[in-house]
């Protein structure tokens, strides 16, 4: 596939954004790795190159990108707001994630939870800042390898003024038996837009479980754009869940590039319980042969809610697995995307790449709109995709409601059978009990606060 | 317990009961029979509540109460059960909760505590030798991957766990083998009690030997054209529906 050529379609917006950026500074100005310094550079020059998203970029005709920026919220380039104790304002109690959680506030790995951890079997995980400190030279192996080749102005734009972030780096034939647990948090006394980075590089035959918690506390607009790295040598495995529950303030886009070598597995899940405005891109090219792949996805959204997810699972090499499934119900004036495309590069024969999406809209009003892509160029390959927009089942509603299950009841119940085929895509099993508390708690139309979040929040 | 009077139903604007007059009382067992399209599965409909069926005149009477308005939810609290021709598959809903939900609502409208666990697995098992379903259907979604066969059983096992006062069964026996037949009606006929009732809609007179009704009604072209007692189902296997004519000589078919 030819690299699209796209041009900057909003130099004035682009232009306005990269100045805001300059003119505020970062505290990080020297003592950078050079590779830090080079990713800076190109994502400047790709930022000028590209820009921001306009409302003809078809990869986000249907998520004004331009409209957020066009805000002009404050670029937040150094952390601030942290002389406060953590527990004072969030709790999370995932029983038995509590061990490993790991705090990034406002796009800053947050110390006080702990400095690159050095764990027992070499396992290091902490801020992506120690992590240039302390691993410069893996770190400068895999920055931006993956990201770098984007076409899209937002991961420049992170590339080109993200410091921080999480790092985890589990080593060769490592197991870590306990799941990561990392939270994203934005809470701040004025509006903010925050960037940040994170780097996940699993070892050979390693594994791990990492949940991605992204939670906004803050009651002023946020607009967060943040890019996330996974490179998965030989035979490694992870499992990883990001849930995203955010106010209706807050504004989130997510970059996720995932990067498996021969033999890999993951599990990815993405569940967005809540939030104003989603965007998440996942892009995963299967580089080596018999990779599995499983992209899983739920989102629930309701009144004038917005959620946009993007896939794109690249086969690059014979015989690998992929399954995309994702699921969305929509509420109200919610809307939502899904695109998804499956691309088999030529020399990748028997390979097998699934892609369903299934969406619920639950009034006349909400919005979904799908496309199923195939690009294949092998000929020995089996592949499938189907969307479907439609209501719940009248005739399950019916069968139900014939058995005394008042309509409401009822309802619930389709909508919960829905849902919990992606929830239990989720393998570590209080963490899919806890979601399945929570979606069931939102889909009854609760504000699903994770309930130990102490902070309440609209 | 059930009295029908000069019901007239449609379905999209196309009038299918043409003034059915129906009385059913409590220890009796109905059977309604008649060709493909004469407004059997209609009928079924039409007492427990589908929407897409619409009353344009008459009123069906429950214990005396007119429940031509009333939700399907509140008809089946009230003990009306409807087991379905073609029993809907419901993935992802298992079968324990959706009984469990189903006869929780029935003890809050009876002002009762929900079933304890151990209660409700008991039940489960007794209901479950009754009518002979295989246990690890019980443990998967509602009819998900079911026989034929199987929904069918799970019709009645539902009957069972529900103990309804009045049981509509709808084309019960289509798709079944003589064996699941058998069971299906030693299911039905172990329910019976002097307070309670069964309508039994079917095409064939096969179940009948099972299910002894003591009323037999033909339908045909949205009205009862004959009812009579068992007998009628015998005369029916034997000679077909042509010979039959209403009281005032129309009919024959």
């Amino acid at each position: 596939m030819g690299k699209e050529v796209l041009r900057n379609k909003t130099p004035e917006l682009t232009r306005m954004v990269l100045d805001r950026f300059e003119k505020t500074g970062t505290s990080v100005k020297t003592g950078l790795l050079p590779a830090v310094k080079i990713m800076q550079q190109k994502g400047r020059e790709a930022f000028l190159t590209y820009g921001i998203p306009g409302y003809k970029n078809e990869k986000y005709r249907f998520t004004p990108v331009q409209k957020y920026f066009e805000k002009n919220i404050p670029p937040l380039m150094v952390p601030r707001n942290r002389n406060f104790k953590l527990d004072d304002i969030f709790r999370c109690d995932i029983p038995t994630l509590n061990t490993f959680m790991h705090v990034v506030l406002n796009g800053f790995y947050f110390e006080e939870t702990s400095s690159l951890g050095k764990m027992e079997d070499g396992i290091r995980i902490g801020g992506l800042r120690q992590a240039m400190k302390e691993m410069p030279g893996l770190v400068s192996k895999y920055l931006n390898l993956a990201a770098g080749e984007s076409t899209d102005g937002l991961v420049a734009l992170n590339a080109a003024f993200a410091t921080d972030g999480f790092f985890i780096y589990v080593p060769d034939n490592v197991v870590m038996e306990k799941p990561v647990q990392v939270v994203n948090i934005v809470n701040d006394n004025q509006s903010d837009l925050v960037q940040y980075r994170n780097l996940i590089v699993l070892g050979k035959n390693s594994e791990a479980r990492i949940v991605v918690c992204d939670h906004t506390l803050s009651e002023y607009e946020s607009l967060s754009n943040s890019v996330t790295e996974v490179f998965m040598d030989r035979e490694a495995r992870l499992d990883m869940t990001r849930l995203q529950n955010e106010n209706n303030n807050a504004t989130n886009i997510t970059h996720t590039f995932i990067r498996q070598e021969a033999r890999t597995l993951l599990n990815n899940n993405h569940i967005s319980l809540h939030g104003g405005h989603i965007r998440n891109n996942l892009d995963i090219v299967l580089v080596g042969s018999h990779a599995k792949s499983h992209a899983n996805g739920l989102f629930l959204m309701d009144h004038d809610q917005h959620v946009d997810n993007h896939v794109f699972v690249s086969h690059a090499a014979p015989e690998c697995f992929s399954n995309q499934l994702y699921k969305g119900v929509l509420n109200n004036n919610a809307t939502g995307v899904f695109s998804g495309k499956i691309l088999v590069e030529k020399g990748a024969q028997k390979t097998e790449a699934y892609q369903v999406n299934k969406n619920i809209l639950l009034t006349d009003t909400a919005k979904m709109n799908s496309k199923p892509q195939l690009e294949i160029y092998a000929d020995d390959v089996k592949c499938t995709h189907g969307a479907t927009v439609g209501q719940l089942d009248e005739e399950a509603m019916f069968y139900l409601r014939s058995r005394g299950i008042r309509e409401n009841d009822a309802r619930l119940m389709l909508m919960y059978a829905f849902a919990h085929d992606v929830v239990r895509k989720i393998r570590i099993e209080v963490l899919q009990d806890r979601i399945t508390e929570l979606v069931e708690k939102r889909l009854k139309g609760d504000i699903p606060k994770c309930h130990t979040c102490l902070v309440n929040y609209s | 317990m059930l009295k029908i009077e000069n019901l007239h139903a449609s379905i999209e604007g196309k009038e299918i009961l043409k003034g059915i007059n129906l009385e059913i009382n409590e220890g009796e067992v109905h059977a309604i029979m008649g060709p493909n399209g004469s407004g059997k599965s209609t009928l079924a409909s039409v007492i427990v509540g589908r929407d897409y069926v619409q009353i344009t005149d008459g009123r069906i009477l429950y214990d005396g109460e007119d429940i031509t308005k009333w939700s399907p939810e509140e008809r089946a609290l009230k003990g009306v059960f409807l087991g379905f021709q073609y029993p809907v598959e419901i993935p992802g809903v298992s079968m324990v909760n959706f009984l469990r939900a189903a006869i929780n609502e029935q003890r809050k409208y009876r002002g009762e505590e929900p079933i304890s666990p151990s209660e409700f697995l008991r039940i489960m098992r007794e209901k479950k030798n009754l009518v002979g379903i295989d246990s690890a259907l019980t443990n998967r979604s509602v009819n998900e991957g079911f026989s034929g066969g199987e929904k069918k059983k799970n019709e009645i096992f539902q009957m069972a766990m529900l103990e309804p006062r009045l049981a509509i069964l709808d084309e019960t026996d289509s798709g079944l083998d003589i064996d699941a037949l058998r069971t299906v009606a030693q299911g039905v006929n172990a329910l019976k009690r002097p307070d309670n009732a069964t309508i039994v809609i079917t095409h064939y007179q096969r179940l009948l030997n099972y299910i002894v009704p003591d009323f037999v009604h033909v339908l045909y072209k949205g009205k009862i054209l004959k009812s009579s007692g068992k007998e009628l189902a015998l005369e029916l296997e034997e000679k077909g529906y042509d010979w039959l004519q209403d009281d005032n000589g129309n009919g024959g078919i």
